[in-house]
């Protein structure tokens, strides 16, 4: 039920509303400290740590932090990244977009299981999303002494990173869309049916302009974890500079060999990515429910006509 | 309902795409890890995960992702709070910055809290004559938890805060109870479960992480280890029925954290369609 009081603007001059909203929000000065609090929380635990990477990136100067990015090493663990999030992130929105189909327009026995296994990478350490393949596929794991044989090589090399990477991000889009399109239901989709439209058609005109929001929210998530990996990555990475280093673990190599300004450089292009990652998320958000509300009024108006002609 | 679902074609297609898709990047690999565990034998996996340099990486990493996870719930719980109910300025701004643990790569975190903590930057200078230090001592591990887990609390309780009836709280308060008596018998009890959610869902991603953590702790056995970090040194000396072992001990308890969390956050729904 709606409330005649909004919480957001207590009125100061309404002596009765204003009783009424010293009984149920809190006095000012306790606003104000509880929201100052969250102020120092968030300066000290969030905004800091981000501040201190471009300090550090900028500590020897704009020269320095410019010359970083023209060292070898550090662009070919660019490219690595670029590479690996190239892979790993279309096969799991492919993955994502026919997990969500599947789960969402159908009823079969095994849902809830499927649903669970598509979330177990997010709660596993990430070092076991590297581990399994080194089981696997290592030199003394199932597969190992057949890939041996065969000259294929999966663990320290470029597949086993994008697979480790694949696991880590697994779930993401697939997440994003399963609550999506659960809400929205599937009465257009039917409607192009009865019209005489095929499976790709309904899925081309239909189902993906609906979720176009919801999935690019999924697709950026999982592309900033890709990129991100670390613990997974470094487990079946060989690590070499310059041959199988990613730019988080490139980060590593230079921070533990003491070339602070360059570890922070890279940092600070990783960080750079994840504040224009957390910026088109935020506008994800608003335009999906944007979208969602518009959708849910469009079938709300048609009533609300019949009711006041 | 259930009859109408199967009009629309693409059934097999799209569940034999899930399904191979899992099996070839979930449960394959997860397989060789059950193999892998079983094929060491019971002795070698007791002797694994019961060694005392190993033990001590559970008092770290499951007991101080509790801590971690606590002092999250308590701060995730006031950002959700003045979110869903204050209007200040920058109130958006914020809200987009508490997913920021989410987005910034682990490595960045790592790197950027140890120099944060270091006795170089004003924050270390203020605690190192009190003798505090954050880097490679537990402190330092406890504060990558926090950071790494914050966002979790926070979206598990606002959207509950914003959906609770205001009528509540307007007859609690009709019927002549306190600001804090409302809050304490009318408030709180509905949020609780999502709180325990929130809070259960930041200690597991804490027990397992690695990337933040590993720069901050320095890794000295006994003390800062992580128990990720056994996996790792496992696999560096390729002893990979042990790094198997320790891998499985992890995921039985990810997966008990996990059930715990699905239970409540099912009790919690339950609580909220009630309302």
């Amino acid at each position: 039920m709606a409330s005649f009081i909004d919480f957001r603007n207590p009125p100061g001059s309404d002596n009765r509303a204003d009783r009424l909203i010293r009984a149920t929000s809190e006095p000012l000065w306790m606003r104000r400290l509880l929201i100052g609090i969250v102020l120092v929380f968030f300066t000290l635990f969030l905004a800091r740590p981000l501040i201190v990477v471009f300090q550090g990136a900028l500590a020897k100067g704009l020269g320095t932090f410019l010359s970083a990015f023209t060292d070898c090493d550090i662009l070919h663990s660019v490219q690595i990244t670029l590479l690996v999030a190239v892979i790993a992130v279309p096969a799991n929105a492919v993955f994502g977009i026919t997990a969500a189909w599947a789960i969402t327009r159908f009823r079969f026995w095994g849902r809830a299981l499927l649903l669970a296994l598509i979330d177990l990478p997010l709660w596993v350490s990430p070092v076991i999303g590297g581990l399994i393949y080194v089981l696997l596929c290592g030199r003394r794991g199932y597969l190992g002494p057949w890939l041996q044989s065969h000259d294929i090589r999966i663990i320290f090399a470029l597949p086993g990173m994008v697979l480790a990477t694949t696991f880590v991000t697994f779930p993401f889009v697939a997440r994003s869309l399963i609550p999506l399109m659960e809400a929205q239901g599937c009465e257009e989709e039917e409607a192009a049916l009865t019209l005489g439209a095929g499976g790709f058609e309904i899925l081309r005109r239909i189902t993906l302009p609906k979720i176009r929001w919801g999935f690019f929210y999924g697709l950026i998530l999982c592309n900033a974890r890709a990129m991100g990996e670390f613990g997974a990555v470094s487990v079946v990475s060989a690590k070499i500079s310059g041959m199988t280093n990613t730019m988080p673990l490139e980060i590593e190599r230079l921070y533990n060999d003491y070339l602070f300004a360059s570890a922070f450089a890279v940092a600070s292009a990783l960080s750079l990515l994840a504040l224009i990652t957390l910026s088109l998320k935020t506008l994800a958000e608003w335009e999906n429910k944007r979208q969602f509300e518009a959708g849910q009024r469009s079938l709300l108006e048609p009533t609300i006509e019949t009711l006041h002609p | 309902m259930s009859k109408k679902h199967h009009i629309l074609p693409g059934f097999h297609l799209s569940l034999g795409w899930t399904v191979t898709w899992l099996s070839l990047i979930v449960l394959v690999p997860l397989a060789a890890l059950i193999g892998k565990t079983l094929s060491g034998g019971w002795h070698h996996f007791w002797e694994t995960v019961t060694d005392p340099q190993v033990v001590a990486t559970y008092r770290i990493s499951f007991g101080l992702s509790l801590i971690a996870a606590l002092i999250n719930g308590l701060f995730g719980f006031l950002a959700a709070w003045i979110f869903a109910r204050y209007e200040f300025p920058g109130r958006k701004v914020l809200e987009a910055a508490t997913d920021l643990p989410f987005a910034l790569p682990t490595a960045v975190a790592g790197i950027a809290l140890t120099a944060l903590y270091s006795p170089n930057e004003w924050i270390g200078k203020i605690l190192a004559p009190l003798g505090i230090h954050v880097a490679f001592t537990p402190l330092g591990v406890l504060i990558a938890m926090t950071f790494i887990g914050f966002p979790f609390v926070v979206r598990a309780v606002q959207p509950v805060i914003t959906e609770l009836s205001a009528d509540v709280e307007e007859a609690a308060a009709c019927l002549g109870a306190t600001r804090w008596q409302t809050i304490r018998h009318v408030v709180l009890p509905p949020l609780f479960p999502a709180l325990l959610t929130g809070v259960i869902m930041a200690y597991g991603r804490a027990v397992g992480e690695y990337g933040s953590i590993v720069f901050i702790s320095g890794n000295i056995p006994f003390k800062t280890e992580i128990t990720p970090l056994m996996i790792v040194s496992k696999l560096e000396q390729y002893d990979y029925t042990g790094a198997a072992a320790i891998g499985f001990t992890m995921l039985l308890a990810s997966l008990v954290v996990v059930l715990i969390g699905n239970k409540l956050q099912s009790w919690g729904n339950r609580f909220r369609n009630h309302s």
